[in-house]
């Protein structure tokens, strides 16, 4: 790593101040910054840190959304949105191993938004709400390509509001080494429709399957799918998958989604 | 009832204590006083000519020390190779330098171009950064076949080619089984890939060096398997140090699987550097330098050919394999596709005609050696392979076609060039079929299938050459060293035993298992006897641990030392007991008088040996300590059977294993929990190397899985728990503890099994696929399925 | 250089860190608790694996600073006072859960989190549980049956030997 300082605000008023700094990056849990800055990849002068903002932290549920605090770990949401949303709590519980779920956060994830992350798929699938130290941002809005948010400099993900849908689930495919998604399919189904999010497979990072998401809104079930495909074209191809082994995948986790929703 | 101490015991591990408790003392955990660090400035291109190196601005960074180039060791010698290949027609194999630092050229993403030498690890890497590298990037070759072909780019220019060299064994045989091919009844052709693979021990290498100005003494610390070997390949081929003047050092070593063999350039540098600068000089590797500079392993491209008479009867066996070599030949790199491969082509079978031809390639990748197992998996593998594609074809049972052609009586000269002493074939298929409950698989599969899974049972055999080596016949073969192993048993005063051992413990439990077999020899408490080993002060000169050799030849030394031991024990006790030698027994720690109740114990008669005032002073010398080099007379050829299940999930390729199932026999155990463990291991690695691990290489050299981001290690969700036996047992005929060696068999035994597995299963669903490559990622086994 | 403090295995320790530090480095190199181990430099291998706060973390993901005024816990600590070996060190050795050693700090550290959050894990969870914490010796075999045995319900849970 090369050198830099340190700064831990307690509120994000302070630590929007600080990231108002020269070549300031905020760092949540950490768990990709760390692995990234050890590589010498990333050159910040200073990292604000966002555990020590209380503010930030939490899980709460009310009516039919969950709200969750953009510096809470993938652990707390394994375990306290598990009654209130159990596909978001289900997959929170998945995200790397035990010791990165206790240090991860949910806003360093949609912040980085790697194309193979677990989060996206469930916020572009719950049709969510991006809540930043400036303003709100619907999930449509936010991913825009592979490591490529709607974020300014210097802006925090403060929380994110989930609507709670009738039925979910989400299928996770693992990337054997890195345990990330090689194709992750989020599927959520609510009153006004069922949207399908899809996070690993696309060169452009998370998207909405939205053949499927018509097919599903007039019939859910798997049934519904056969025949729908995704298309080659677009998709990553790299040592652990084919473009059209990846494309394959979001055919076969979709139903599987459903299924288990 | 099982023993609870001595040989045969499952005695727990005493070394365990201090790895449970964070007092280990592994080599990154030494720190001398006022050490500077070095960070290697590593090619980032396959393939390059260095125009300049300029330094200047890195000197001037804050706490540098000096910085190294290829120049600063123009006078000293390259890292050696241990072993010359003599190749089909008689010539010895191209064998081309390699510098401690890159000379003229860099020949791999990894080769280290600069060492710069800081006062702390953080200050070296950032002046690493402002070294000024111009180098004019050349093709790569990366690809076998093509860097064999007509004009291809040389990795070394002041070779011939990029073929170090073409190998026939046994080449008089070449003729004959191309005639028996030709004339057979039925002939199966496979053509294959044993992937490359990392071997990831968990400790990343390290190394210190340290040198006594005020004596001229250097030292070593390392993460080593062999500390005596290291001191003489880098004491007299590199820096040219003396051994007296020079002490290698392996503390705890956190596993090695064959790439701590090896010595490498960071070890040569520290203690060049360490001399240069006159401060200690510590290296500690990151896994990403890990993936860049730890050798590599297997990496064979196979055609092998199975000839079959009418009656399903093996007659010949012809193969062509492509060796990858890497940039440079690592210590023991020509002898692994040849010696460790060619004369296990034979198998458990008695396949009458065998040629085998193999030719060893350089490419513009990290060097290639042994990684467990070496040589032996990747004929296992092939042969296992074609075995069970035989079957196939001819529609016969795949275990019923092996007992078929199984050898049967020993001592067995294979037609490539060994002599099996011992085994029963048999016997372990037998108990095989019976832990592998072979007969209620259709059960299981059907039960898969009602989950909508595809199920498959593969089985495979394996034999294994280890406890290497007999130094005469490895001499023949072109080993530039010997491959005998020694002990020194010191007895105290007081009766407490030290072992000094050229053995190394990685992780195998020589602290326990060694005073197990001195415990029972004597018949003293386990806990009297004490092991020391890694160290070249204070251990006799050793070759280290690797080869299922630890026991078969390190333990048979101690047996030797600790017999002569005995024996002279024997002399002070008949001297106190006033009776004839001849007449003297040892028993539980006791020596007695035959026929007498006359006895004296072990601890009396070590005293007399320090203390001499009633002693055969004329016949014998006080002091109880004795030495012995043990060279064995053979290898040693654990056997055995095993078997995987596996389900396919159809949709998506995705294999698991269900169950894996070994049956070995390793002629006598030590200790059968140790044994157990070491299985485990090996079965983890087959089942990593068949479904998970793959080391790849983009077309311009660049290493695509280089971290553990992309190199997929087995975790713990990955294997099932294990179901294994070693009860059948022919014990080894030639050495002193009938044991055969256990290390690697996991790791030969199981790749074949889970393949073979897969393919069942594919077949089942009625897709004809006949091979699909290691690993079977998902991906892979769903193109397969599409056919 | 920053000034930072925080308890380990119980006791105040103090040093100074750059904001680069990793706790590991804090631990190894700092406190000179060499018992923690570093075997890969992506997060995966989890042999760095300590308690902060109670809560199982790779130390070498996180700063040092992170952890001011906290409550580390390494594998130092983990014996019982009068020096015997804990429940699950114990396991580990009566069931041969190690080998070369380098893996075992992060695997007991994450088996004594595991057994805290669920005091009888099946084999399936406590494989998932591991999905972190990579061994190239065992096979992860004797692992599994070390913690099934430190959780006290080894027999009949596992294959047979």
């Amino acid at each position: 790593m090369y050198e830099f300082e340190f700064v831990k605000p307690t509120t994000v008023a302070d630590a929007v101040a600080a990231l108002g700094e020269e070549e300031a990056q905020a760092l949540g849990g950490g768990q990709t910054l760390i692995p990234t800055l050890k590589q010498r990849l990333a050159m910040p002068a200073t990292l604000v840190s966002l555990t020590g903002i209380a503010e930030m932290k939490g899980v709460k549920a009310e009516g039919g959304t969950v709200t969750i605090g953009g510096g809470t770990t993938h652990g707390t949401v394994a375990k306290e949105a598990a009654s209130a949303y159990p596909a978001l709590a289900a997959l929170a519980s998945n995200i790397g191993d035990p010791a990165v779920r206790n240090r991860g956060t949910i806003g360093g994830s949609l912040a980085n938004n790697d194309p193979s992350a677990c989060y996206p798929a469930a916020a572009l699938a719950s049709g969510a709400t991006i809540v930043t130290s400036s303003r709100e941002i619907a999930a449509d809005d936010y991913f825009q390509g592979m490591f490529t948010t709607a974020l300014e400099d210097g802006e925090i993900v403060t929380a994110v509001r989930f609507p709670v849908p009738e039925k979910a689930a989400y299928i996770k495919f693992e990337q054997p080494a890195s345990r990330f998604a090689l194709v992750g399919v989020f599927v959520a189904k609510y009153a006004d429709g069922v949207r399908v999010a899809v996070t690993g497979a696309s060169e452009e990072g998370v998207f909405r399957w939205s053949e499927a998401e018509a097919a599903l809104s007039a019939n859910f079930s798997a049934a519904a799918l056969e025949g729908l495909s995704v298309p080659a074209d677009g998709m990553i191809g790299d040592l652990h998958g084919s473009k059209e082994y990846r494309a394959h995948l979001v055919g076969v986790l979709t139903k599987r989604a459903v299924a288990a929703a | 009832m099982p023993k609870d101490s001595g040989i045969g015991a499952s005695s727990k591990r005493r070394e365990d204590v201090r790895f449970l408790t964070g007092a280990g003392n592994y080599t990154d955990d030494i720190n001398i006083r006022g050490q500077a660090y070095v960070y290697f400035l590593r090619s980032d291109i396959a393939h390059g000519k260095i125009n300049k190196i300029d330094t200047s601005d890195a000197e001037a960074m804050p706490g540098v020390v000096r910085i190294f180039t290829g120049k600063d060791f123009e006078g000293v010698g390259g890292l050696p190779c241990g072993w010359q290949v003599t190749d089909r027609h008689g010539q010895p194999m191209q064998e081309p330098p390699h510098p401690v630092l890159a000379q003229g050229k860099v020949r791999h993403v990894g080769d280290p171009i600069a060492a710069v030498v800081a006062d702390s690890a953080a200050q070296a890497r950032d002046a690493a950064e402002a070294i000024v590298v111009d180098i004019e990037e050349l093709p790569a070759v990366i690809d076998m076949k093509s860097a064999l072909k007509d004009g291809a780019p040389k990795v070394h220019d002041d070779l011939t080619s990029n073929l170090c060299y073409d190998w026939g064994f046994v080449e008089d045989n070449r003729e004959a089984v191309d005639k028996a091919i030709k004339d057979a009844a039925h002939v199966t052709t496979l053509e294959l890939k044993n992937n490359r693979l990392v071997a990831n021990p968990m400790e990343p290498r390290v190394a210190v060096g340290d040198f006594e100005r005020g004596t001229g003494n250097s030292t070593l610390y390392t993460t080593s398997q062999n500390p005596h070997v290291i001191r003489l390949l880098m004491g007299a081929f590199v820096l040219g140090i003396p051994e007296h003047k020079l002490r290698v050092v392996a503390p705890d070593v956190g596993g090695g699987f064959g790439t701590k063999i090896f010595h490498y350039a960071e070890e040569a540098f520290c203690t060049f550097a360490a001399k240069a600068i006159n401060r200690p000089v510590k290296w500690t590797a990151s896994r990403s330098e890990a993936f860049i500079s730890d050798a590599h392993g297997r990496d064979h491209v196979t055609k092998i050919e199975l000839a079959l008479d009418k009656d399903n009867n093996f007659t010949a066996i012809r193969t062509e394999t492509y060796a990858n070599m890497g940039a440079y030949l690592s210590t023991f790199a020509p002898s692994v596709p040849t010696w460790l491969h060619g004369t296990l082509m034979a198998g458990n079978y008695k396949t009458p005609l065998i040629y085998v031809n193999v030719k060893a390639v350089f490419t513009n990748t990290v060097p290639v050696d042994a990684y467990r197992g070496a040589g032996r998996p990747e004929a296992t593998y092939q042969l296992e392979r074609v075995i069970d594609m035989a079957a196939r074809e001819l529609g016969v049972d795949p275990i019923a076609l092996r007992r078929q052609n199984f050898i049967t009586e020993f001592p067995y000269a294979t037609p490539v060039a060994v002599e099996y002493d011992t085994g029963d074939y048999h016997a372990t298929m037998d108990k095989l079929e019976q832990i592998a409950d072979i007969a209620g698989f259709a059960a299981r599969r059907k039960a898969s299938e009602a989950k909508g899974r595809l199920r498959g049972l593969g089985i495979n055999c394996y034999i294994e050459a280890c406890g290497i080596a007999p130094s005469n016949l490895v001499g023949q073969l072109g080993a530039r060293a010997g491959l005998y192993e020694s002990a020194t048993v010191r007895v105290n005063a007081t009766g407490g035993l030290v072992v000094m051992t050229g053995s190394h413990s990685h992780g195998q439990g020589h602290e326990t298992a060694f005073p197990q077999v001195i415990a029972e020899m004597i018949g003293i408490d386990e806990s009297m006897v004490e092991i020391v080993h890694g160290d070249t002060a204070n251990t006799p000169m050793g070759m280290g641990t690797y080869g299922s050799r630890s026991i078969a030849v390190g333990g048979s030394a101690m047996v030797r030392a600790t017999e002569k031991i005995i024996n002279k024990c024997k002399k002070i006790a008949a001297h106190l007991m006033e009776a004839s030698e001849a007449d003297i027994e040892l028993k539980n720690g006791a020596f007695s008088v035959a026929g007498t109740d006359k006895s004296v114990a072990w601890g009396d008669v070590c005293l007399a040996a320090y203390v001499p005032h009633n002693y055969p002073l004329e016949d014998i010398e006080p002091g109880l300590e004795e030495t012995a080099f043990y060279d064995p007379a053979n290898f040693t050829y654990p056997s055995g059977a095993y078997a995987c299940e596996v389900e396919v999930d159809p949709d998506t390729g995705r294999v698991t294993i269900e169950r894996m199932m070994a049956a070995d026999d390793f002629g006598n155990l030590i200790n059968p929990m140790i044994v157990s463990g070491q299985v485990h291991g090996g079965l983890a690695q087959g089942i990593g190397q068949a479904l998970l691990e793959n080391c790849v290489y983009d077309e311009n050299g660049q290493l695509l899985s280089a971290s553990y981001m992309d190199y997929a290690m087995p975790r713990a969700g990955d294997v099932p728990s294990f179901e294994i036996d070693h009860s059948a047992c022919t014990p080894c005929t030639h050495n002193p503890l009938g044991v055969k060696g256990c290390g690697e068999a996991g790791a030969i035994g199981s790749p074949p099994a889970v393949v073979n597995a897969v393919i069942d299963a594919l077949n089942s669903g009625g897709k004809k696929v006949a091979h699909i490559d290691m690993p079977m990622s998902p991906a892979r086994v769903w193109a397969a399925m599409q056919g | 250089m920053t000034k930072i403090s925080m308890k380990v295995n119980g006791k105040e320790v103090s040093g100074e860190v750059e904001g680069r530090t990793l706790l590991v480095s804090f631990l190894r190199d700092t406190l000179g608790m060499t018992g923690t181990h570093v075997g890969c430099d992506t997060s995966q291998c989890g042999a760095c694996v300590v308690h902060v706060d109670g809560a199982a973390v790779k130390s070498c993901t996180m700063l040092a600073m992170e952890a001011e005024g906290a409550e580390v816990a390494t594998i130092e600590g983990q014996a019982n006072a009068d020096g015997t070996l804990s429940v699950v060190q114990q396991a580990f050795q009566d069931h041969h859960g190690l080998q070369c050693g380098f893996c075992t700090p992060g695997m007991v550290m994450s088996a004594t989190a595991l057994l805290k959050d669920n005091p009888k894990p099946s084999e399936a969870e406590i494989r998932h549980y591991l999905e972190g914490n990579i061994c190239r010796c065992t096979g992860y075999h004797n692992i599994v049956k070390a913690i099934l045995a430190a959780s006290g319900q080894l027999e009949g849970a596992i294959a047979a030997e």
